[in-house]
């Protein structure tokens, strides 16, 4: 009864910023009310899509007979890349994203024609009746292949401060060591989908499960070679996103569009899990080389690292990633002598691309190796090792890419957590219980997180906002902000309900359209509240600033004397009802309808160097993880979480909670269960959740608690608070480091050897290395 | 001769008369009745974004006054819609009151926040009204069961596992129409074979009906939960040809207990299977609470993981360490077989054209017997294992008289290890017995490597397993096992 409106009762605090309120589609999801694209109504006439897909890595196609595929009963039409009218690519940044492969292909699923039929599964039968033959090129698949190959999909790039490699001959310990790290699969829960309807005179409307939505417009637009205002991208909610719908929606929307061009009927594509898999872009893999000089102390003098990553068959956005890698790769630490090397991949699989954190992890993980090894090596608790190595005091505040570290708090966070988390006395009592159980051994590592706020393309930090006050005073509000499960809607809605002084309930938050906003970035780096909170935010005060002149000129009283609270606007001893001002400003010809802008202050980064100061301001937090784990089977499992993050002052703390809870949960699936396993032919053998683990409920300790430190930003973000999405994906290397505690708890001394994600294998073969290494 | 599908849903009695043969449940609710609630995220059955409750008549079946309805959980995308037949449907739409006022379950999964992006959602409201239907006070190990086949990508699970301990279970507007419900459930019940779309569709209603249509018919598919012939469907578009249900068989799935054994039949479901197996051997138990996840123990058989001939079968190295048979069917003649005898290769059994596994028979527990049965996976709960193990060794005045070690994940099927059960008979089960079996596995086995393990993890662990066996023979009250270790501390399932 999707008629029916469901409701839970709701009270409406005021004012609504900094309150824990529930999501507003909350009621929606618990009823199955909450619309997804293809929950849509579908339009008379809707064709299915589906994509036809190249079965090798790297190949020159020598045939494609589609035939059989046309013959198929309800196919309608049967796209390659000689019918599309305008330009046969997706890429972002750089067009190397062919939509149809032509006479090259270059990853295993590469989409290389499109089949409409009546029925979403005669497409998908049809789709596969293609005779394709190929001639195989040599494929580069792995990394080692690609670094043998000098396989490059963009110029290495390199920050350097000091002398690092002279330092390294003269510290008192040196230290070598290597790490590998998976990739990650979104997993979103709802897959790919698109739906193009036709509109006149060359107009196409979208519905798309993106992050991006004008860049989708943009791409639709190119590949159908038509102006951009022909095009309206619309997103009401994602089933998820994590940076996978941020440029991997564009392919099918273009898809989509380009069927619904050609035969004027509405189109539909809609991946099924597997093919989403294969098809679509994920977390880069890296590996990791470091050579370190420090003291007695395990404070680092010296760093040479270098940063590896397998970023597919094109650029995507593996640039902007890999300089995060590099921003990142100091995490919480200073970095005397310094020098970060990052070489960037091209490799016959398919193209990596955001996921949340978006290469930070990857040099956060590499760091934080570097710095549990030292401790490692030396015996030292790696808590002291990570703290005797934290920004702060004289000449250690400035990052290796030069950017001075203004707002540091890990230090105190962590010892907060220490302290609140027990950590010492739980060390304690674990090396007792690992003195006694021959099995199972335990672990507990601290770790904290720096993670910078600001997309690093500066140009993109800037957003928009609609507001529109009706005059009934009801509000629509509409920014460039995409819907995920994040919650942005609410929190913006927050912001501007307390704009206005009016309740929660008197906002509503209208599906993101290109039309409404134009040139959004996309809902991505943690930015979404950030963003488009200041720019609704100045929407909003336009309107007021307007009404509290008209209002002020009647009562003849200066408009900062004005007060708008409760549903109503105050100043001296007179009050209306907001409704009523709305009314009477109507009347009296006041616009109720303003736009918004916000571009974020500070940030200036030279693209060439990553030199300067990328990030407006750090987000910081820490966490304690405990683990267990089987010396005879290498099973782990998580026994306890403590979290203490920082949101500054948080916008919904209900919300925010919520992030540092998922992205923790996400973050530990990356490094223990989630594996990516590519067969030497570049075939990707994990590509449904039957092969492809990532958490379940059971695997959540009961221990598990998150607080969040409520402390302003000291930069001016919007109420003070502080972005939230991608930095506690990162808390869960302290997982990781407590696995490998467990392990070094096994026997034998020095580094623990682990690579990520640390899945029963890997954890078992690291503790028979130590083991074999502890016999004499 | 009936040929619709008839189940109960919102109180009334639906008539299907002309569905296609493999329509899935879920591309029934959404393409043709526009039930867009229920949501697709894999179409294999793995993530649990499609789960509705299915309620079928138990208790004392006959006995009006002491019928009630149970409800379980499954997966509606590898699910045909004749499997409906007899059932009450409930999906996520019917939970609301009809003012819009929210069920317990929704108003706690509000309160928790225990939605973000809220595609799982509808699955995660489902599986818990199986659950708040289920039982009272569901502990946390129990939530993680009812939890474990629904995947959540944004939450991290702990705001849904708060909702779950706070839902209650107060008296709702199904406890209310259990009575009426019931009465349309008795009005739908076979006797006879239900026979739809063109011939194609057999469901017979009892063992002797569908002994005949097996004979009748030797090529055609049988489908008991369908939680494996699903994924024919929807992942490979396989044309089934000839389809025979046994899932609603009734005397098919009773579980009998006579003269030491254990008999269930073929369509017993694993979570019946398992409330009667779990109590004689706690670790199997154990096993089958990692057994898939709820919604796939609620639908699939041990009848139908053993015929289909699958080397992945969790259950089948436990099952025949523990000395189980087959009863196999043809026509009128029935043959038994121990187990291990029934794989003859990858996805190859010993069933003949026309045949049917009617039963599987497992002995209770013996004097002297000592059991153990392990399960490695990247996750614990709903993976399918890299190395499976189940061991039974019978000891007499200390020494071993006879030793079953099977393994799963080790070989093209299951298989028992018979260098390294040589090894341990006939003399004490200790730590030399343990290292001389374990050195033995390389002559019984050539793993390979896949995306699950590498052939040198099989192999090493293998070996490691009966180490640990051996060690908790040794030292009883040390903890070795990570799952039950965790749990005792709280630290999740």
């Amino acid at each position: 009864m999707s008629h029916r409106s469901p409701r839970a009762p709701a009270s409406i605090p005021f004012p609504a910023t900094h309150q824990a309120i529930r999501h507003d589609s909350a009621p929606l999801h618990v009823t199955g009310a909450a619309r997804y694209v293809d929950d849509m109504p579908e339009p008379p006439g809707l064709l299915h899509v589906a994509l036809g897909q190249s079965a090798k890595a790297h190949a020159r196609i020598l045939s494609i007979d589609l035939s059989a595929v046309r013959a198929y009963p309800g196919v309608v039409v049967v796209l390659t890349a000689a019918d599309i009218p305008g330009t046969n690519d997706v890429g972002p940044v750089v067009a190397d994203d062919p939509i149809f492969a032509d006479t090259l292909v270059e990853y295993v699923g590469q989409s290389l024609f499109a089949v409409a039929a009546e029925t979403r599964i005669a497409a998908r039968a049809a789709a596969r009746l293609a005779k394709v033959t190929y001639a195989d090129l040599p494929a580069v698949i792995t990394i080692a292949e690609a670094r043998a190959a000098e396989s490059h999909i963009l110029p290495p790039k390199r920050v350097e401060r000091g002398d690092p490699l002279r330092v390294l001959t003269t510290a008192p310990h040196r230290l070598t060591g290597h790490l590998a790290m998976g990739g990650q699969d979104h997993f979103y829960l709802e897959g790919q989908i698109s739906m193009a309807v036709p509109g006149e005179d060359g107009d196409m409307h979208v519905l798309c499960s993106t992050q991006h939505p004008s860049e989708v417009q943009h791409l639709v637009a190119r590949a159908l070679g038509r102006s951009d205002h022909h095009v309206v991208v619309e997103v009401r909610r994602m089933g998820g996103g994590f940076g996978g719908k941020e440029t991997q929606a564009s392919l099918f929307a273009a898809v989509a569009a380009l069927v619904a061009d050609r035969t004027g009927r509405p189109a539909k594509l809609r991946l099924d899990r597997d093919d989403d898999m294969v098809m679509t872009g994920k977390r880069h893999d890296f590996e990791v080389a470091y050579d370190v000089g420090f003291d007695d102390a395990g404070r680092i003098l010296a760093l040479d690292i270098v940063l590896e990553s397998r970023c597919g068959m094109s650029t995507d956005l593996s640039g902007a990633i890999n300089d995060r890698a590099i921003f990142h790769a100091d995490n919480c630490y200073f970095l005397p002598d310094v020098r970060i090397t990052s070489y960037r991949y091209k490799t016959h699989t398919v193209s990596n691309t955001a996921f949340r954190g978006f290469g930070g992890p990857q040099g956060m993980l590499a760091i934080e190796g570097v710095v549990g090894d030292i401790a490692h090596h030396l015996g030292l608790d790696p808590l002291a090792v990570r703290r005797a190595n934290l920004y702060g005091g004289p000449g250690r505040d400035v990052t290796p890419y030069g950017m001075k570290v203004e707002d540091f708090i890990a230090d105190s966070l962590m010892e907060r957590l220490e302290s609140s988390a027990h950590y010492q006395a739980r060390r304690t009592a674990i090396a007792a219980f690992n003195a006694a159980s021959p099995v199972l051994k335990r672990g507990i590592a601290l770790t904290p997180v720096k993670f910078g706020i600001s997309f690093t393309t500066s140009f993109l930090n800037q957003a928009g906002a609609l507001i529109h006050v009706y005059t009934d005073g009801s509000v629509l509000l509409n920014h460039g902000g995409t819907e995920m499960g994040q919650g942005l809607y609410t929190k913006v809605a927050q912001v501007v309900a307390d704009v206005f002084g009016i309740g929660l309930d008197r906002v509503r938050i209208t599906s993101t359209r290109t039309d409404k906003v134009p040139n959004t970035s996309a809902t991505a780096a943690s930015a979404g509240a950030d963003l488009n909170g200041m720019a609704s935010f100045n929407a909003a005060r336009t309107i007021r600033d307007r009404l509290a002149g008209f209002i002020a000129g009647r009562w003849g009283v200066e408009p900062s004397a004005l007060c708008f609270a409760h549903g109503k606007v105050t100043g001296d001893d007179r009050s209306i009802s907001f409704e009523d001002l709305i009314r009477q400003a109507y009347l009296a010809r006041i616009s109720l309808s303003a736009t918004g802008f916000y571009a974020t202050p500070k940030i200036d980064v030279d693209k060439e160097t990553l030199i300067g100061r990328p990030f407006y301001y750090f987000a910081y937090g820490a966490a304690v993880s405990e683990v267990v784990i089987d010396t005879l089977t290498g099973e782990t499992r998580l026994l306890a979480v403590d979290i203490l993050h920082d949101c500054g002052t948080s916008l919904n703390p209900a919300l925010d909670r919520g992030q540092v809870e998922g992205a923790y949960v996400q973050g530990m699936g990356w490094l223990t269960m989630e594996e990516l396993v590519f067969d030497g032919a570049g075939h990707l053998r994990t590509h449904a959740p039957s092969t492809y683990k990532i958490p379940g409920c059971g695997d959540i300790p009961d221990h598990f608690t998150v607080d969040l430190i409520n402390q302003p930003n000291r930069e001016e973000t919007i109420h003070r608070s502080k972005a939230v999405g991608e930095p506690p994906f990162m808390l869960a290397i302290s997982a990781y480091h407590a696995i490998k505690a467990a392990v070094a708890a096994s026997g034998g001394t020095g580094p623990v050897v682990l690579d990520a994600p640390a899945t029963p294998e890997r954890v078992l073969m690291a503790v028979r290395a130590r083991q074999a290494g502890a016999e004499p | 001769m009936a040929d619709c599908v008839r189940f109960v849903h919102r109180g009334q009695v639906v008539t299907l008369s002309d569905v296609p043969p493999t329509r899935t449940v879920l591309d029934y609710l959404r393409e043709d009745r526009g039930q867009r609630g229920t949501k697709e995220g894999c179409n294999e059955g793995d993530c649990g974004a499609c789960t509705i409750v299915l309620g079928t008549r138990d208790g004392v079946l006959g006995m009006a006054e002491a019928e009630n309805i149970r409800y379980r959980a499954v997966n509606a995308c590898i699910l045909f819609v004749t499997a409906l037949d007899g059932k009450e449907l409930v999906t996520v739409e019917d939970l609301a009151g009809p003012d819009g006022s929210l069920h317990p379950i929704q108003q706690a999964l509000v309160d928790h926040h225990g939605s973000q992006c809220g595609f799982c959602t509808p699955g995660i409201v489902m599986s818990l009204f199986a659950l708040y239907h289920g039982e009272a006070a569901p502990d946390r190990s129990r939530i993680d069961s009812a939890l474990a086949g629904n995947l959540c990508r944004c939450t991290g699970y702990r705001p849904i596992v708060e909702a779950a301990r706070a839902m209650g279970r107060a008296p709702d507007a199904h406890t209310a129409g259990m009575m009426e419900t019931l009465a349309l459930l008795r009005s739908i019940d076979r006797t006879d074979t239900l026979t739809h779309a063109g011939g194609k569709v057999f469901a017979p209603a009892t063992t002797e009906q569908l002994a005949a249509l097996v004979l009748a018919h030797p090529g055609a598919t049988l489908v008991a939960g369908g939680t494996d012939v699903g994924l024919w469907v929807t992942k490979q578009f396989r044309d089934l040809g000839t389809i025979i249900h046994i899932g609603g068989i009734r005397d098919l799935a009773r579980i009998t207990d006579a003269d030491g054994v254990i008999t269930i039949g073929a369509a017993a479901t694993v979570t019946d299977a398992a409330e009667i197996l779990a109590p004689l051997y706690p670790d199997l138990g154990e096993l089958f609470r990692r057994y898939g996840s709820e919604q796939v123990r609620n639908s699939a058989t041990l009848g139908g993981n053993i015929a289909n001939g699958s080397p992945i079968g969790d259950s089948m190295p436990a099952l025949i360490a523990l000395g189980a048979r087959l009863v196999l069917r043809r026509g009128e003649i029935v043959r038994d077989m121990p187990l291990e005898d029934f794989f003859l290769a990858y996805r190859q059994t010993a069933l003949q054209p026309g045949e049917f596994v009617a039963a599987i028979r497992v002995p209770e527990p013996a004097a002297g017997q000592v059991f153990a049965c392990y399960k490695i996976s990247k996750r614990f709960d709903q993976d399918i294992s890299a190395v499976m193990a189940g061991f039974s060794l019978t000891l007499a005045d200390g020494i071993v008289t006879e030793a079953r070690l099977a393994f799963g994940g080790m070989a093209g099927t299951p298989k028992r290890a018979a260098a390294a059960e040589a090894a341990l008979i006939g003399r004490p089960f200790d730590d030399a017995a343990a290292r001389d079996a374990a050195a033995t596995l390389a002559q019984d086995f050539q793993p390979l490597t896949d995306m699950r393990a590498s052939a040198d993890y099989r192999l090493i662990t293998a070996g490691n397993l009966i180490l640990k066996w051996r060690m908790e023979q040794a030292l009883p009250t040390t903890a070795t096992r990570v799952p039950a270790f965790a749990r005792a501390i709280g630290g999740g399932a």
